[in-house]
């Protein structure tokens, strides 16, 4: 079995509204995993599907070859599913390190254990000098990297990255970005939303394209970056026209200039 | 790390020692000390075990009074009307105030927001009216104390209040060593992350509501255990005495007072405000009854405006200047 995490047909409607209408899509074993798709594409409801925090209208959830759909958040955490937020959420008023002791607790009892994981995804996360912070006072940068480093203590076969990198100066991103480099080395399976398409390409397998609710595209990086499904919804049809226009243009050009 | 933690415990057993050789070094026997420092260690270990849910899990509750009244009034009737020994009512009071906590944050543990601190509230005045007209446990009137033969097995002196001492301390060990240790633990750890983020929480992995619920029910255990005390200290127990908002505002006031979710907070608190209330009371008197509440209520209102967090911000603020101060 390759596939770690499997969509099927998952449809979630907010009464009448649609976030996500039947998307189906599955994240290889050890990959990196593109979500992406213009603001209010539904990528975050459908992040939040799988976390736990809603239950789809239609449709599963399959992890590791169990459904997971309509369970609670601690129970998806405790099956090895670990999730960020898209507007950070720090333990304001507890130190970095204490923050990521509670993911560690996950699978130990014993407060020594923890803080020796903690200490590992600590390091892992770049975090070692504000080790004694309160998490409150940290910066953007530093608070979306705790996110990581906590979901990671939790020890997490699958982690959900959400819009991990928006909002970062170019530093913070590559560093970032690094730190997502290692995770996927260590073996972790990682499935990402973002809407910024530069942030990810580079560094996903594989890419799936949300837009008004439905996947409009799926495959590697390079065949999504020229698929015009993707271009008209990131860009409006009618830059999309116009790109196709000047590259019929620059061929006909090139037609022209033949003899 | 360790040696630190072995040096605390040491502190502790210290501090409780010498707390113990008080009436030896004949501190303690009969005078109005005595009964300063015996409510200073009941109101810091009531204090304590409001923290743990108020506190540590940020779950404010306006209904302690119930979990202490029951624990009050177990123990009176045990003594009053079965005529045995205050032993088994106070145990049976410790679980029947755990169930009561389980069935009020059963429900309102599931909502977010302020349902819990409402439900509490409620529940206040419905425990109240109930023992008003039950007249199994005396309704209105309470229950009175008869005379008992002094010693630890009617848990009663009338001579004087050494004993009553060793068993507010007794008490005030048990609430506050198990609080220090939860703190260290997975509970404890678990509690404030429950207050800092619910939701955050729970995506790791943390089951909010069932370690609500046991923080509550730990509470409310102790919580009643503090009420059996004050029963068998003042002799008597009556509804407006025990099961009022007033007695609840105590539990929540002491708390604030001293530092909200830190482990010395609820002793802080206790230890300014209850002499304080005590000699108002006692010297202030004749400027008529409640001035000790006014001085309550003002102090609170400072410590509010200028500290949140209590005595434990203030030093904590002193203790950053220091160092600070030493690094230049």
């Amino acid at each position: 079995m390759s596939e770690i995490l499997e969509i099927r047909n998952v449809t979630m409607k907010f009464g009448a509204l649609l976030a996500d209408r039947n998307v189906s899509f599955a994240v290889p074993k050890g990959s990196i995993c593109g979500l992406i798709g213009p603001n209010g594409a539904g990528k975050t409801t459908l992040f939040n599907c799988i976390a736990g925090y809603y239950k789809p209208s239609e449709g599963e959830i399959i992890f590791l070859g169990k459904r997971i759909d309509g369970q609670p958040p601690f129970v998806i955490a405790k099956q090895g599913i670990a999730r960020t937020f898209q507007v950070v959420r720090p333990l304001k008023e507890m130190s970095v390190l204490d923050n990521i002791m509670i993911g560690a607790f996950l699978h130990t009892r014993s407060a020594s254990e923890a803080r020796k994981i903690a200490e590992k995804c600590l390091s892992l996360c770049y975090l070692d000098e504000f080790r004694n912070m309160q998490a409150g006072e940290l910066t953007i940068g530093n608070k979306k990297r705790l996110e990581v480093a906590r979901a990671l203590a939790t020890n997490p076969r699958l982690l959900l990255l959400d819009e991990a990198v928006s909002g970062l100066t170019s530093t913070e991103v590559q560093d970032m970005v690094k730190v997502i480099r290692r995770l996927k080395e260590e073996g972790i399976t990682i499935l990402m939303v973002e809407h910024i398409m530069e942030a990810i390409m580079p560094i996903s397998d594989k890419m799936v394209v949300l837009s008004h609710g439905e996947k409009i595209a799926e495959g590697p990086p390079s065949v999504i970056a020229n698929d015009p499904a993707v271009i008209t919804a990131y860009l409006g049809e009618k830059f999309a026209r116009k790109i196709q226009k000047n590259n019929t243009a620059s061929a006909e050009v090139d037609h022209g200039g033949r003899p | 790390m360790k040696t630190n933690v072995k040096t605390g415990t040491l502190a502790w057993i210290g501090f409780l020692a010498l707390l113990a050789l008080l009436p030896v070094a004949g501190i303690v026997s009969k005078g109005f000390l005595s009964h300063v420092l015996i409510m200073i260690l009941l109101n810091a270990s009531m204090a304590q075990a409001w923290n743990l849910i108020g506190g540590y899990a940020g779950q404010v509750s306006f209904g302690h009074s119930v979990f202490f009244g029951i624990g009050a009034y177990g123990a009176a009737y045990a003594v009053t009307v079965m005529k045995t020994t205050p032993w088994p009512g106070v145990l049976a009071g410790a679980l029947l105030a755990a169930v009561v906590a389980v069935l009020i944050g059963f429900p309102t543990f599931k909502l977010k927001g302020h349902y819990f601190a409402i439900a509490t509230f409620a529940i206040v005045e419905v425990f109240n009216r109930l023992f008003m007209i039950w007249e199994d446990v005396g309704g209105a009137v309470g229950l009175d104390y008869p005379i008992l033969k002094d010693g630890w097995k009617n848990f009663s002196w009338s001579r004087d209040k050494t004993g009553y001492f060793y068993g507010a301390l007794l008490l005030f060990a048990l609430i506050f060593s198990l609080v220090r240790r939860l703190e260290q633990n997975r509970f404890g750890y678990y509690l404030k992350a429950i207050r800092e983020g619910q939701e955050t929480a729970e995506s790791l992995g943390v089951n909010s509501r069932r370690f609500k619920l046991a923080a509550m029910a730990l509470s409310a255990a102790l919580a009643a255990l503090c009420g059996s005390l004050f029963a068998q200290y003042n002799y008597r127990v009556d509804p407006s005495m025990v099961l009022s908002l007033d007695m609840s505002m105590r539990f929540v006031l002491v708390t604030i007072l001293g530092g909200i979710g830190t482990l010395w907070g609820p002793l802080l608190g206790a230890a300014i405000l209850i002499p304080l209330q005590e000699y108002t009371r006692a010297y202030l008197a004749k400027l008529g009854p409640g001035v000790d509440l006014v001085i309550f209520g003002l102090i609170i209102i400072l410590m509010m405006e200028f500290q949140p967090r209590g005595i434990m911000g203030i030093i904590e603020q002193i203790m950053k200047k220091r160092r600070r101060g030493g690094a230049r």
